[in-house]
């Protein structure tokens, strides 16, 4: 039984404006399932379909052979860790509290929240006894990234949304990172949906990589296979991962303004 | 100056120590009871966007009432408004909601839409994202709200005395009608410090919730705030409640009108042993007959024609029995001749009292016997012009008046017994319309020639100081003021020793007595308190 499973889901932004259009996938227990797709291509409304912050308008999202519908929407997301793109770390809490929120809300004793936040700061390799009572604004943007994957882990979820998890860090962070999240998941073994625009990171950390384009998955197969395909929205993700990689020489930085300049501007819009 | 406020102070400590306390006391449970609402609507404001326009925008136009016309408004609601502590507390919660409840709104909005989404991700319930989330983050914000609404009601609560809930404004008051800037300051100064220091102490705690740096540091801050604001209100509530009492004597917010109040609160003091709460200096004669018949007070003195005319809407004219006047809604302004009529008829002087005890006895309300003098309104000028000019009669005086500027209290524009009814019978006309002034504050612009005819109190103790001139009222278009006490029946008849102890006062103020009394308060700057004892001294006990 797949961990994770989007039965032929539509969602509808309730202007009207469709972002998923009958949308299939499965997600098996314990994989790492990386989810490749230009801004706007529905990306962040799958995470949230997943936690039932939105509820789609047709098919079903089933997590753990449970529709999300029946789910209680507090369980649900308190089984499901959470990594967003800006962390969004409580300002007012220390670091050990941010770990602690949702053991808080479970209802764990006071000594038990502190010795699993120091467990947790040991995985993410943070010390401890340096950074549980700091505040979240005396980290720098790869700790306070390490302290959101931190806090989505705290009770040990066996489902993992990440959003965007290291698309604000500087290449060399986002290296560190990445390497560290292998570790990780290679301890914990948790069923894991990233998803990201950038196509290296996919690669980097997914065992699996979905491509959506314009609410619909338009391929998802093993990294190997990604990488051969023919089809042309595949390949204008795959290029844009060769242009921008960065050990390339000068002349190819300079072939990239004018890739990127096609990506923002005036890209052509998928034929449906 | 200085030194006289000082004194003021020594002389006063303990009245003073009250005072405080009720002032503190009044804005400290105000602002609670303010932040008790004002917060939870504004959480509820931030969850309901579309609401929230419209309850800011209704506190908003509450803010922009000025405070005066905000108790007058209240005076007449039941449970809420009336005239002590309870409006004020109403009024100042009117006031503390605004920037509570907009600091709650700023304080949630400017949460990052990240650190929310958060929350909500979790799994925390609404519930649990307002507590743990969104207050905590908002609570600096709400903070300044909180300081804002205190200090606000440090000042407002000034202003309160006005309709007799005590506090500093109380000084205030006294000082403005004694036109004494000794007393003015020794109220002013201490609700400056009062408002100051909650300024900075409500800062200095805000300041604690800013740095969360060291959670200590801030817990304390929280505790010690707690600890003080429970203290303030323990204390408070001691010295305050010590005041508390069986009958609250009222009075009418002028120099006279105090001292008759000490007099009555006095004599039953002495006489009954029963506790006596004051209640002076509450504003005109309305505030007091309201107060009185929602048993706010229990006894005030009111003036016989005052209580015809301005309470009872009922004619001057001495035809009352032959007409009938005497029934409820009968027509208000009594004409000074009758329709057609011929000669001007003299007001019927032994008519007055009985008319009025009668109407007061229909409410529940007993008019006791007359203490003596009459304080009717008195049209005064100054004494150099009368001499000059050979002034003696109102007549007189209304040759003059084409080049003259007259200034009138509130009170005597409005009643029907004042200046229209006075113009109409003299053919009074003045070079402008006339001033409107304190009553207090006319005598010595009457003196100062900012105006040169005024109306003021026949026993008024200034006449004599400023060296004014009454004119003779030749037309009789003044009903008599005879000073009289009134009770709440209900009252008498519970301590019937009450009335006992006011009957005994009848007929023992002379006109003589009264002026004398009020020079000693306006001219020498004697305290009322002292001017009463001396007098009551004076006296003893009457026969029975």
């Amino acid at each position: 039984m797949p961990a994770l499973e989007f039965r032929d889901v539509s969602f509808a932004r309730p202007g009207g404006n469709r972002v998923l259009d009958h949308f299939a996938l499965n997600v098996e227990s314990g994989e790492v399932l990386a989810l490749v797709g230009r801004s706007g291509a529905g990306k962040t409304t799958l995470l949230k379909l997943a936690n039932r912050l939105l509820l789609p308008d047709s098919g079903a999202v089933v997590v753990d052979g449970c529709d999300t519908r029946e789910w209680d929407p507090i369980r649900l997301r308190r089984r499901v860790g959470y990594v967003l793109q800006d962390v969004g770390l409580f300002p007012h809490m220390t670091v050990e509290q941010n770990i602690g929120v949702v053991p808080r809300l479970e209802g764990w004793p006071a000594g038990r929240i502190a010795a699993r936040a120091a467990e947790l700061l040991d995985l993410i390799g943070l010390a401890p006894e340096q950074f549980a009572s700091r505040w979240p604004d005396e980290l720098s943007g790869g700790q306070r990234q390490r302290v959101g994957v931190a806090r989505a882990l705290a009770v040990d979820p066996p489902v993992l949304l990440m959003d965007e998890p290291f698309g604000a860090l500087d290449p060399v962070t986002r290296a560190e990172l990445q390497a560290e999240f292998r570790r990780i998941q290679n301890q914990l073994h948790k069923t894991v949906i990233i998803v990201t625009h950038d196509m290296g990171e996919a690669f980097a950390l997914g065992d699996r990589l979905g491509v959506i384009d314009d609410g619909a998955l338009v391929a998802c197969d093993r990294s190997a296979a990604i990488v051969e395909s023919h089809d042309p929205r595949v390949r204008r993700l795959l290029d844009a991962v060769t242009l921008l990689s960065p050990p390339e020489a000068e002349s190819q930085r300079s072939r990239a303004a004018p890739a990127a300049e096609v990506r923002e501007g005036g890209a052509p819009r998928p034929i449906k | 100056m200085v030194m006289a406020v000082i004194a003021f102070w020594k002389s006063h400590a303990a009245e003073l120590a009250g005072l405080m306390a009720q002032h503190v006391l009044i804005v400290a449970i105000s602002t609670m009871v303010a932040v008790a609402i004002g917060v939870p609507l504004g959480v509820f404001a931030s969850r309901r966007p579309r609401l929230s326009a419209p309850i800011v925008g209704i506190v908003n136009i509450v803010q922009t009432v000025p405070s005066l016309a905000m108790f007058g408004f209240l005076l007449p609601v039941p449970l809420l408004g009336g005239v002590g502590p309870r409006a004020a507390v109403v009024v100042l919660i009117l006031y503390g909601l605004l920037p509570i409840i907009r600091t709650t709104i700023a304080g949630i909005a400017g949460i990052d839409a990240s650190v929310r989404e958060a929350g909500v991700a979790m799994g925390m319930t609404p519930n649990e994202l307002l507590r743990l989330v969104e207050l905590p983050i908002a609570l600096p914000s709400i903070a300044a709200g909180i300081r804002v609404a205190a200090v606000v009601g440090v000042g407002s609560a000034t202003i309160a005395a006005a309709i007799g809930a005590g506090g500093l404004g109380e000084y205030i008051y006294r000082g403005l009608s004694m036109v004494d800037t000794t007393v003015i300051l020794a109220g002013a100064i201490p609700a400056a410090l009062l408002a100051l220091s909650v300024d900075g102490g409500l800062l200095w705690v805000e300041r604690q919730l800013l740095t969360r740096r060291r959670t200590r540091s801030r817990r304390a801050a929280v505790s010690l705030a707690a600890a003080a604001v429970a203290a303030v209100l323990l204390s408070s509530g001691l010295v305050a409640g010590r005041s508390g009492g069986a009958i609250v004597v009222g009075s009418k917010n002028f120099t006279e009108q105090m001292i008759l109040g000490e007099i009555i609160a006095e004599t039953i003091e002495r006489d009954t042993g029963l506790t006596v709460k004051r209640r002076l200096n509450l504003g005109g004669t309305l505030i007091c007959d309201r107060a009185l018949m929602t048993g706010d007070i229990d006894v005030y003195v009111e003036y016989t024609g005052t209580a015809l005319t301005a309470i009872f809407h009922q004619p001057i004219t001495p035809d009352a029995r032959a007409s009938d006047s005497l029934e409820p809604g009968a027509p208000g302004v009594g004409p000074r001749r009758l329709e057609g009529g011929g000669a001007p008829r003299a007001v019927d002087v032994d008519n007055v009292f009985p008319r009025v005890r009668d109407l007061y006895a229909r409410s529940g309300r007993t008019l006791l016997p007359p203490l003596g003098f009459d304080n009717t309104f008195a049209i005064l000028v100054r004494g150099s012009d009368a001499r000059q000019l050979g002034l003696r009669t109102i007549e007189d005086a209304a040759r003059e008046a084409p080049h003259w500027r007259a200034g009138f209290g509130y009170e005597f524009l409005e009643r029907p017994d004042g200046y229209a009814g006075l113009a109409r019978t003299y053919g009074l006309r003045f070079a402008s319309a006339p001033r409107v002034m304190d009553l207090t504050l006319s005598y010595r612009a009457l003196a100062s020639r900012q105006v040169d005819l005024i109306a003021g109190d026949a026993t008024a103790g200034l006449i004599k100081s400023l060296d004014l001139v009454r004119l003779e009222d030749n037309r009789q278009y003044f009903p008599p003021y005879d000073a009289v006490p009134v009770a709440r029946a209900q009252m008498l008849l519970r301590y019937p020793q009450v009335r006992a102890a006011i009957e005994r006062l009848a007929g023992r103020i002379s006109a003589d007595d009264m002026q004398a009394m009020n020079y000693a308060a306006d001219g020498r700057h004697e305290d009322v308190s002292a001017i009463v004892r001396r007098f009551l001294a004076e006296r003893p006990r009457g026969a029975r």
